[in-house]
């Protein structure tokens, strides 16, 4: 989502959003990430005001105080960036790739099946399964940090049914032009 | 995790995160970034017990972990291949940069009024918004950043300071640093009679 992402002729401008819009985008990340009202007021305190950083082809950032925490493409989910994703690992599910498959995410490339059902890689328990579409944090095999956040495209149990194709879109990581983006 | 009734209104503490002060990733992930060498001294000097967690014999042994020893090998190759090209790439991009220019130029915009225009500051990572804003400031005058006819960005300060634009560059004040004194030109630019 983040290849070749220029600031300059990529953002199309800064507004901050009504008080409304923003109540129910606070209301929309706690419901979507695991994280209670008094994080978010650390990371997001309600005096701030947050700004929606319009980007191309529908992708929104939204930063405090000129640094970018959370992004949305279209009206899809909230991503945490990758850098609030490593303040707060839990925030989001977590699968694991195999080392093999880092350099491919690294790349930007989706993550297969295999990357994640093999030995090295990590897939939640039944009992945690994931449905398809949601927004997980990518670990990497023996790396203490997430590499990058993604979306599942098929269910985790699906992905280790199937155990082929595309298991997770990754929309950032480590490196990408959003994570050279450290204030906006 | 066992779910209790109790509340816990206190927020969660924030992780600090170790970044690489050479490629900006976490250390753990520096063998993956195109700097490897010049990230392994700069851990090694700052932090060298984590230089040891991460590089000692033991550590390189055990980080392969599922990974065939083949796939280890080629993506040592690779590493190396990419911190070549990076290297290559920065000297290239050094050399441009050396070779390019700033011109200070005096406009005429009537007889008695001068504008002066600057242009590619940007080639040597000065953020043109910034600088402007400094110029306008210095000089208690108008400075905007402005596309010239051929498209590109270029400072437009109202009035005649290119001499004092010149002193500012070669002194490297505040936005301004970082332009050679050899790299900086000016011009003057005579207005041709208006045809009306
Ligand atoms: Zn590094």
């Amino acid at each position: 989502m983040f290849k070749k992402f220029t600031p300059s002729t990529d953002i199309a401008g800064q507004t901050p959003p009504k008080s409304s819009v923003q109540r129910s985008i606070r209301a929309a990340v706690l419901q979507q990430w695991k994280i209670g009202p008094e994080t978010l007021e650390e990371i997001w305190p309600k005096k701030e005001t947050l700004i929606h950083v319009k980007c191309r082809e529908h992708i929104s950032i939204y930063s405090v105080q000129s640094v970018p925490l959370f992004f949305q493409h279209f009206d899809g989910p909230f991503y945490p960036t990758l850098r609030l994703l490593h303040q707060y690992p839990s925030i989001l599910p977590k699968v694991g790739i195999d080392r093999g498959a880092i350099r491919f995410l690294l790349a930007g490339a989706p993550m297969m099946c295999p990357g994640l059902t093999s030995a090295g890689g990590y897939l939640p328990p039944s009992e945690e399964a994931l449905p398809k579409g949601t927004a997980v944090a990518v670990h990497a095999e023996g790396k203490e940090h997430a590499v990058g956040i993604g979306i599942t495209e098929l269910s985790t149990e699906d992905m280790r049914k199937l155990n082929k194709d595309v298991a997770v879109e990754v929309v950032t990581h480590l490196g990408d032009d959003l994570w050279a983006l450290q204030t906006l | 995790m066992s779910s209790s009734d109790q509340q816990e209104p206190q927020a969660v503490r924030p992780l600090e995160v170790l970044y690489c002060q050479i490629c900006t990733f976490p250390p753990e992930y520096c063998e993956f970034g195109s700097s490897l060498t010049r990230c392994k001294e700069w851990l090694q000097g700052a932090h060298s017990q984590l230089f040891d967690k991460y590089y000692s014999d033991e550590a390189l042994q055990s980080k392969i972990g599922t990974l065939s020893l083949e796939a280890q090998a080629k993506l040592e190759k690779d590493s190396a291949k990419k911190e070549a090209k990076a290297e290559a790439k920065a000297d290239a991009a050094l050399k441009k940069k050396m070779a390019s220019q700033v011109s200070i130029k005096r406009i005429e915009r009537n007889k008695r009024k001068h504008v002066t225009a600057i242009h590619g500051l940007e080639a040597f990572d000065i953020e043109l918004k910034k600088a402007a804003k400094f110029l306008a400031q210095k000089f208690a005058t108008g400075a905007s950043v402005t596309k010239n006819a051929q498209g590109q960005d270029e400072i437009v300060v109202q009035g005649d300071v290119s001499d004092d634009v010149l002193e500012l560059i070669e002194g490297g004040a505040g936005p301004l640093k970082g332009v050679p004194a050899d790299n900086v030109v000016i011009i003057e630019e005579k207005k041709k009679k208006a045809v009306e």
